[in-house]
């Protein structure tokens, strides 16, 4: 048979069974459900904040400063009377785009990477594992600080300095995946057909290695809205006019005990995101059946 | 196993020296210097300064220096407290964190591997959704909400536990190694389950219970052992996780430790410091990394012969 | 299993519940039965050589460790006899003759001597030491001269010790607030043979000041000190008025946190916070018998205009800013009435002296002064850049400004915040257009504000340049007969300031404090100025709040 048959017939027969096998697997992890259902409620929200806050993202009214939830003001307002919804809802869109964004980064380059190390093997392997080990070493924390506080703060720095830093495990992955792959027939015979390694590594590996790798980027983005939440809390994230979850729950803790709705909101929103995220990873790991993928 | 560790110990010198090297020239790069306050400094005494703390020495000169310094295990004088060396400094820290970090690793086993190896017992029940879900909490809230609401539930309004301060009053130790554990206790549950379902699994399990032995017995003696050896394997990291991750905690909890200090210094610029502690910290982690590899590979009894024949 | 589970659980419960009902005295009933204050310092202290220090926790400090030549007293701040029991000005205003209390001594014994002084003043002017204070000195006749290296024998610059206790003083000019600057600790003075045996005289490296080998003068000694924990001192038992001294020792803890302090306030850990968190505020107020001390505070909280940058190089542009700013309602809302609207760069009342008020909120004639500049309605506005260091309070007050100069003026202004270290480059640089500043006064006199603005001042940082006002301050002024004249030369100087608008001022300082109503002798006053003598705990006023 020709190449581009035996190509379609390994796809038709991967393809078509082992995705909707997963799917229906992870219809039936209720808890996993319920997260991507939420997840996808937040997105719809965040992405149509523009249009349907309640109030303007600026607006202040200082003689009312922060009041409780009301009528007026549904979650409350904050020191400047501005309506903490809308704050909420600003800054989810931030925090989640930090998210996914950064993720989408270390998702590019970790995979990248880790191909090209898994396939080529030897030396080149040796030498790209070696330097993702020591960067793995190194700590994290104590680096992105030295980065913000060295840098100064910008979005794209941001992004890149957390990209930076997930991409490892991604790498990780990604290599032991194409490794066992690598040792499979229809690889073999693509080589021995004479394919080019990068079509290899586009059209056969990385679809193949696809199961852990979505539900480790699942399970990335978590960390990173985490990372940026830490580092907004210690001013080296988001800066204001704009805001995100993690600077709200650093401004709500500081005046927590007078005005707890500042700190008990945002918090509900950015844990009721990581949840379902990370019930949506856990499901998307069991369906997918994917073993070895790092906790 | 000698080999082992010694070929291990020898890769992590370059790590070291990488970290060195990028964090130096790093810190160097920023703006803003260690002697500027509010009032002016007057060029004659900025000179001074700068010639007390080698800073008019090219970067090169100022990398070879501190080198040299560095082997003989001298940190260097801090920039933010005159008199002071980084030494003494990390000496004041170190232990405090060393004890937080501690304690919240115990949180971290004792709430994690419990709540795993019961979940892992009856899985896809009640039994296992319940303690994984509150386990779950670790991950899903960050040491910066769930400290301020656990200094809100139980400082403010119960009034039960102290919320700042470190060996000031008793139980403030409690709320700090809560926080700073959840997340670690999260990860600790997950291993723990999977790696109880994994060994129950196995054939040599089937025998204890065949044999007749009471399911306690089984679970304790026999499948406990290999059930733990993915939570061993990831001692090390969480070890180090959480002496490089405690700032956080510190800064919400007033505690005086590391974290705290090297936060400080990052803000102050105070370059001595941030890279005494960097490399402080960054040989720490690669120590435990290997400690803990060393452990995990002694319990697996597998990798054990194959190192013992080495 | 599971049981176990549950069992260890409820013990784990109970071991909590037992801690919470565990009574432990508090620091406050503790202390005011043994003596001993327990202080909330603010930041963990840098260090505690008089020469080297530069910031509030370290001051405080220094002050229950050593005297100077005069101290303060707290509540009319006049300066009383310290190491210096008495002192003649010369007819001319220029040679001062400080007599040394005969009965003044070192902790470790030692009688104290003029020659303590001359040598502390040379460590305190030798540019090698790095002093930042050391411009504290510059009345002294050639200590400008020998701090910047344009002279290197000392025994040249104005200070002499006549005999053993008897000091006397040469200086440029007549400068009356020079006594003031006596209580100042760059102008303490230091015990030569401990510094010198562990090191150069300049170097600041040294462990002099460890609780093993630190010799002070003051009313209390160092007794022990635990980094980022906390910091005690004793009552010294060499010092000459030791008779006076009620406590016997003072705990200093580094309270960074603001929030966590009041905390500790609260559960009577501490008898005097720092300052208070702003949402506090109303809650204290309202209490009866509150704790809550908001007093004056000689310090002016403004933001630098860089004037040689466009927009801000039109003056009507700096005026209309100005003035369409509403301190009053900054003041009551975000601020919760804890401070005073600012209009001029010295705060009014200081030593007597009243600022003029040139301008006030006035959103029409911002508006007409806007549109003249160029820009009506806010059209064509090319954006203005605020700079600031990271804190809660600033930003609190930076965002409810950028908004009304938006509501006013239709205007947008962006708002960056820098690290401590990094804004202080930025202002020194002079690359920014609006930073915000804040200065507190050394000394209780207006020169101290009204001299920041001279041509090339180092702490000017605006690009405002007259030489009719360096004229009126730095020669008409201190030629002045009478204090009327002196201040009406001021006051026609601060015009031309104001009128030039070369920075925005907000508000006037207040001091915010919690004090236990068992600390007696701590009155607010205008340096804030806290004198440990003074200081006695009232057992009978324990009541909590």
């Amino acid at each position: 048979m020709t190449a581009p048959a035996m190509n379609s017939i390994a796809q038709t027969e991967q393809g078509t069974s082992l995705w909707r096998d997963a799917w229906l697997r992870l219809r039936r992890n209720r808890l996993a459900v319920l997260g991507l259902t939420v997840l996808l409620l937040f997105i719809v929200i965040a992405a149509a904040t523009p249009w349907i806050a309640p109030y303007d993202y600026a607006q202040q009214d200082l003689e009312l400063g922060a009041t409780p939830p009301s009528a007026a003001h549904w979650l409350g307002t904050d020191i400047f009377g501005r309506d903490l919804l809308t704050q909420i809802m600003f800054g989810g869109r931030i925090s989640l785009a930090v998210g996914f964004i950064a993720t989408a980064v270390a998702l590019l380059i970790g995979v990248t990477w880790g191909a090209i190390a898994g396939y080529m093997g030897g030396r080149v392997d040796a030498v790209m594992m070696r330097l993702v080990d020591i960067i793995y070493a190194l700590p994290f924390m104590i680096f992105i600080v030295l980065l913000m506080v060295v840098f100064g703060r910008n979005m794209l720095l941001l992004f890149l300095a957390i990209g930076a830093v997930e991409w490892l495990t991604m790498a990780r992955i990604m290599r032991s995946q194409v490794q066992s792959l690598r040792q499979q027939e229809f690889v073999e015979a693509a080589i021995s057909l004479g394919l080019p390694t990068a079509a290899i590594i586009r059209r056969y590996l990385i679809p193949n290695a696809l199961g852990p790798i979505i539900v480790y980027t699942t399970l990335t983005i978590p960390s990173v809205m985490l990372l940026e939440a830490f580092l907004s809390f210690l001013g080296l994230g988001v800066q204001p006019p704009e805001t995100s979850w993690g600077l709200l729950i650093s401004y709500g803790a500081e005046s927590m005990e007078e005005y707890p709705w500042l700190l008990l909101f945002p918090g509900l929103a950015l844990t009721l995101t990581l949840f379902s995220l990370n019930f949506l990873g856990d499901g998307l790991r069991d369906a997918l059946d994917v073993r070895g993928a790092k906790d | 196993m000698w080999r082992f560790i010694v070929s291990r110990l020898l890769q992590a010198i370059p790590v070291l020296l990488v970290v060195i090297t990028v964090t130096f020239f790093l810190i160097r790069m920023a703006p803003g210097g260690p002697f500027d306050s509010e009032k002016a400094v007057i060029p004659e005494v900025k000179t001074a300064l700068e010639a007390q703390y080698r800073l008019n020495l090219t970067l090169f000169e100022q990398y070879t220096a501190y080198l040299g310094d560095l082997s003989h295990g001298d940190l260097g004088p801090s920039f933010k407290y005159p008199g002071r060396s980084v030494n003494e400094l990390i000496a004041a820290g170190f232990p405090v964190t060393a004890e937080l970090a501690l304690y919240a690793l115990l949180v971290a086993l004792v709430i994690g591997g419990v709540a795993g190896v019961v979940a892992s017992l009856k899985p896809n029940t009640a039994q296992d959704y319940i303690p994984m879900s509150v386990a779950m909490i670790g991950i899903c809230m960050p040491s910066l909400l769930l400290g301020p609401i656990l200094i809100l539930v139980f400082g403010v309004y119960l009034d039960w536990l102290p919320v700042s301060g470190w060996g000031d009053s008793p139980g403030d130790k409690i709320l700090p190694a809560i926080t700073l554990g959840a997340a670690y206790a999260a990860y600790i549950a997950r291993l723990s389950r999977a790696g109880m379902l994994e060994v129950m699994s196995q054939d040599y399990i089937r025998t204890a219970r065949a044999k007749g032995l009471p399911e306690w017995q089984v679970v304790s003696r026999h499948a406990l052992r290999g059930g733990m050896i993915p939570v061993v394997a990831f001692l090390g990291p969480a070890f180090a996780g959480l002496l490089s991750g405690s700032f956080v905690v510190e800064t919400i909890f007033q505690i005086p430790g590391l974290g705290r200090f090297y936060v400080q210094a990052a803000f102050n610029r105070d370059y001595t410091m941030i890279l005494g502690s960097t490399v402080f910290l960054a040989t720490l982690i690669v120590v435990f990394n290997l400690l803990s590899d060393i452990l995990a590979a002694w319990m697996n009894p597998r990798l054990r012969n194959q190192l013992r024949a080495q | 299993m599971r049981f176990g589970v549950l069992k260890f659980l409820c013990l784990v419960l109970t071991c909590l519940a037992l801690l919470a009902c565990s009574g432990r005295e508090s620091n406050v009933v503790q202390g005011n039965r043994d003596g001993i204050l327990h202080f909330g310092n603010g930041a963990e202290p840098q260090g505690l050589d008089p020469h080297v220090v530069t910031g509030i926790p370290e001051s405080l400090i220094i002050n229950a460790l050593f005297e100077g030549l005069t101290v303060k007293n707290p509540h009319t701040l006049e300066s009383e006899p310290g190491v210096a029991q008495r002192w003649d000005i010369s007819d001319d205003g220029l040679t001062i003759t400080f007599h040394l209390n005969p009965k003044a001594k070192w902790s470790n014994g030692d009688p104290m001597n003029a020659e303590d002084y001359v040598w502390s003043w040379r460590r305190a002017l030798n540019p090698a030491m790095g002093n930042q204070y050391g411009y504290m000195l510059y009345p002294l006749k050639n200590a400008e001269e020998f701090a910047t290296g344009k002279i290197k024998d000392f025994s040249d610059v104005g200070v002499k010790a006549i005999d053993e206790h008897t000091l006397q003083v040469q200086l440029n000019t007549p400068t009356p607030y020079f006594i003031q600057l006596m209580d100042h600790h760059s102008t303490f003075a230091l015990h030569r043979p401990t510094i010198e045996k562990h090191g150069k005289a300049t170097d600041r490296f040294t462990p002099w000041t460890r609780v093993e080998n630190i010799v002070s003068n003051g009313a209390f000694r160092l007794k022990d000190w635990q980094l980022n924990r906390r910091l005690s001192v004793e009552k010294s038992d060499t010092y000459w008025d030791r008779d006076r001294v009620q406590l016997n020792g003072i705990v200093f803890y580094p309270t960074e946190n603001i929030a966590s302090e009041e905390r500790m306030f609260r559960v009577e850990q501490l008898h005097y916070t720092q300052t208070i968190p702003l949402e506090k505020i109303p809650v204290y107020r309202a209490m009866k018998d509150s704790p809550y001390a908001n007093a004056p505070y000689l310090g002016t909280y403004y933001y630098l205009l860089n004037i040689n940058e466009p927009p801000l190089d039109d003056v009507r542009v700096r005026q209309a800013l100005s003035m369409a700013l509403d301190r009053e309602r900054l003041n009551n809302t975000v601020l919760h009435k804890s401070n005073v609207p600012a209009y001029t760069i010295t705060p009014p009342g200081t030593l007597g002296y009243q600022p003029p008020k040139v301008f006030g909120h006035n959103i029409e004639a911002a508006r007409e002064l806007l549109a003249e500049a160029g820009y009506p309605d806010g059209k064509g506005w090319p954006g203005l850049e605020l700079t600031y260091n990271t804190s809660e309070s600033h930003l609190k007050i930076a965002v409810a400004l950028q908004q009304m100069w938006k509501d006013a003026l239709n205007i947008d202004i962006t708002l960056t915040n820098q690290e401590w270290k990094v804004y202080l480059d930025s202002v020194d640089q002079m690359d920014f257009q609006m930073a915000r500043r804040g200065w507190i006064g050394d000394y209780v006199d207006p020169n101290n504000f009204l001299d920041l603005f001279l041509c090339g001042g180092g702490n000017n940082s605006t690009g405002f340049c007259d030489p009719d006002y360096d004229d009126m301050i730095q020669h008409q002024a201190p030629q002045a007969k009478s204090r009327e004249e002196r201040y009406a030369i001021f006051h026609q100087a601060e015009t031309r300031l104001m009128e030039q608008m070369p920075i925005i001022p907000i508000y006037t300082y207040t001091s915010n404090h919690l004090i236990h109503p068992s600390v007696r002798g701590l009155p607010p006053n205008l340096m804030d100025y806290v004198n440990f003598r003074y200081i006695w705990l009232d057992k009978n006023q324990e009541v909590a709040e």
